[in-house]
């Protein structure tokens, strides 16, 4: 009787997260469906789910009006070298928050999440300014430096946390064992946290990737990634919904294919420290 | 190797050599419509002439607007020529921000582009920005559910006889509204459409002393008649739809009358796209009596910043792509219904242009439209659907906002009026205008 229970509420819990996860999946998936039909199609008034002729047409116009190896290459420098830039900043600091805290730490750590709360729009123009100054406009490595330190707070606050997961002890027997500040980070702490470093680094290099609102206002042709790709076929005098959706899907397909094999990780690293 | 070997080599090279040195590489940043990409498909014509080279930076409008206002007022430098409208260009004319388009040459036939189109992009007599395409507002309507009606379309229709054509050809139970307009918010959206409508009641944005004038009567007028007509006629939802979404109604056969921009006329007309391709006629934007239609005006038109290095470059790629000879090369390759219109007087004297079903129509409205003279009473601004003064976008985006909860019955009518009025009055006066 009870394990009749059991198995009725793991039923209906499963079909509950299937539904829960079908739900938010739709969009993606309504968009990756609309990209195979036409125009005409795509705004058909029932919308057509899954009987109409599927086309690739849409893939061949965005193939030709758009180059999109160099978007791609753009994105993947963007996303990489800010997130591995901001990990490399982010270790030392979590380190001394997590192992040495001082009485004024917790401000520390809120001040730098606080940052998150300004709207980025409000520095868009000293920060345009400055990159001129620089003649870092339109280049990956502006773009790189802006976006690393959009997502520090992040990178430091995630680190933070699993850092304080690992007992100090440990890292005492090692200074105790006459290892270096250098050496006691890179060879006893880094490995005992690279599941929370690997979660970390998974999770701001999506959000580097989809980060639209630096990457189209800072570039123009030649450090333009893939948010200014799909940016290119939007249109509010024109309906291009399916040739839109086509570079939606090849757009979000890498970072789609990356969080499908590294979900064990990703969701490991969002719920650790979440129950003890 | 002989003399002659040698000295024809180093000519070659040396040829090679000035032609790499003049030839430059443009950022031109646009538009993501029709014909802007189409223009992309052509660019090796433009190199093949110059031997410039291009790079398209496409964005969506008001991405495109954001980011061009953003590198134009600092200086940025990132783009060579950039995509903008009749709003900015006046303004940043005025500023000094863009070169002026003198020293065009004859070839290039400066008088041959339409006088609405040059004088809405010029300030001072000076041209700042070359029309690529221009476009009003007209009547679009379904000939066929027309006729039903009992109903014949003038030319030149009154608001009056829209309201009951409308109200005879909605068919609720086929899912047909009589008229589908733009009710979003948004400036360049309902804004828009609603500040062409309100010239032809009578209203104005500002009187000449720059005071806001929602207050009058002239204003509840054209609010009222508009929500009551939509309400009576319109689609559900209306106060969310723009051009697109009216588009979408209009194509799959939904929508009895549609007034929207006159590029809209090759969408809805196009057999790929529309189900209603064959039953489409056209007519003027609508009037009161008052001497004025409710039709606007609008250019998307090529400008180079000040500050750009390329100069010389740019200004040959703005007269090749507002050319004569590139609505040829267009035409040639994919028939006169597809070329850049609105822009050049000599397209509408073109025996092949006229067979194209909505082009009379197309330069009627155009040249019923006058940006310098929009409002049966006098006001202080230029332009039709917008005053062309910089702090106009942020109003009129505020304002638009209030117009549309109270087509979504957020609010009354009165309402957004008063809101609009102080919203106004206060910006006017935080910017020096009173």
């Amino acid at each position: 009787m009870a394990r009749d229970v059991t198995n009725n509420r793991k039923i209906i819990n499963t079909a509950a997260a299937w539904a829960i996860g079908l739900l938010i999946f739709f969009p993606i998936l309504w968009t990756i469906l609309t990209s195979f039909k036409t125009e005409a199609q795509a705004i058909n008034d029932p919308p057509l789910f899954l009987f109409f002729d599927w086309t690739l047409e849409n893939y061949a116009v965005v193939q030709e009006r758009s180059n999109y190896g160099r978007f791609l290459w753009n994105s993947i420098m963007i996303a990489g070298g800010s997130t591995v830039l901001g990990i490399i900043i982010a270790i030392p600091a979590a380190w001394s928050m997590a192992f040495v805290p001082s009485k004024r730490t917790k401000d520390i750590l809120l001040w730098m999440l606080s940052t998150k709360m300004l709207p980025a729009v409000g520095v868009l123009y000293p920060i345009y300014l400055i990159f001129i100054q620089f003649g870092l406009l339109d280049s990956v490595l502006g773009l790189t430096v802006v976006l690393m330190l959009i997502n520090l707070p992040i990178i430091v606050w995630m680190l933070y946390t699993y850092f304080r997961e690992i007992p100090g002890e440990i890292l005492e027997a090692a200074r105790m064992d006459g290892a270096s500040l250098s050496s006691e980070i890179l060879y006893v702490l880094t490995p005992m946290a690279i599941p929370g470093i690997a979660s970390t680094l998974l999770l701001n290099f999506i959000l580097a990737w989809n980060e639209a609102f630096w990457t189209l206002n800072l570039t123009a042709a030649k450090a333009a990634p893939l948010t200014a790709f799909i940016a290119s076929y939007s249109s509010p005098e024109g309906l291009f919904y399916a040739k839109l959706s086509a570079a939606s899907t090849m757009a979000i397909l890498p970072i789609l294919i990356l969080g499908w094999f590294s979900q064990k990780q990703l969701v490991r690293g969002l719920t650790f420290g979440a129950v003890k | 190797m002989s003399l002659k070997k040698v000295l024809g080599v180093t000519t070659a090279l040396s040829m090679l050599a000035v032609t790499g040195a003049l030839a430059e590489t443009l950022t031109i940043a646009t538009v993501n419509n029709g014909d802007m990409i189409r223009m992309q498909k052509y660019t090796d014509d433009f190199t093949k002439k110059t031997g410039h080279d291009v790079e398209w930076v496409t964005l969506e409008e008001n991405v495109l607007r954001q980011r061009v206002t953003t590198d134009i007022t600092t200086r940025g430098g990132a783009f060579d020529i950039m995509t903008i409208g009749m709003y900015e260009t006046p303004i940043w004319g005025k500023n000094g921000w863009l070169v002026p388009l003198n020293g065009l040459s004859a070839e290039y036939d400066v008088d041959d582009i339409l006088p609405a189109m040059s004088g809405g992009l010029s300030y001072d007599g000076t041209l700042y920005a070359a029309p690529f395409y221009g476009e009003s507002s007209m009547v679009m309507y379904r000939a066929d559910l027309m006729k039903k009606a009992g109903m014949d379309m003038p030319e030149a229709p009154t608001w009056d006889f829209i309201r009951k054509a409308a109200a005879a050809m909605t068919d609720r139970a086929n899912e047909i509204n009589g008229i589908c307009l733009r009710g979003k918010a948004g400036w360049g959206e309902g804004g828009a459409f609603i500040t062409a409508m309100s010239n032809s009641f009578g209203a104005r944005w500002f009187d000449e002393d720059w005071n806001a004038q929602f207050d009058t009567d002239e204003w509840a007028n054209t609010l009222n008649f508009y929500k009551g007509m939509m309400e009576e006629s319109g689609p559900p939802g209306y106060a969310t739809n723009g051009f697109n979404e009216n588009l979408s109604l209009f194509q799959q056969g939904k929508c009895g009358m549609w007034i929207d921009a006159t590029v809209a006329a090759s969408f809805v007309t196009n057999p790929n796209d529309s189900t209603v391709a064959d039953k489409v006629g056209f007519a003027l934007a609508p009037d009161n009596g008052l001497g004025k239609r409710s039709n606007w005006l609008w250019a998307w038109a090529l400008a180079i910043p000040s500050g750009t290095q390329k100069e010389d470059a740019a200004k040959q790629f703005i007269e090749w792509a507002t050319s004569k000879g590139y609505i040829e090369l267009v035409a040639e390759n994919e028939g006169w219904a597809n070329v850049p219109p609105g822009a050049r007087k000599s397209l509408y004297d073109n025996p092949n242009y006229k067979d194209v079903p909505f082009a009379k129509m197309t330069l009627d409205s155009i040249l019923s439209a006058d940006p310098n003279d929009s409002t049966v009473k006098p006001s202080p601004y230029v332009g039709i659907q917008f005053a062309a003064i910089p702090e106009f976008a942020g109003i009129a985006t505020e304002v638009s906002q209030e117009f549309s909860a109270a087509y979504a019955g957020q609010q009354t009518v009165e309402e957004a009026l008063e809101k609009a009025q102080a919203i106004t009055d206060e910006a006017m006066e935080a910017a020096g205008y009173k």
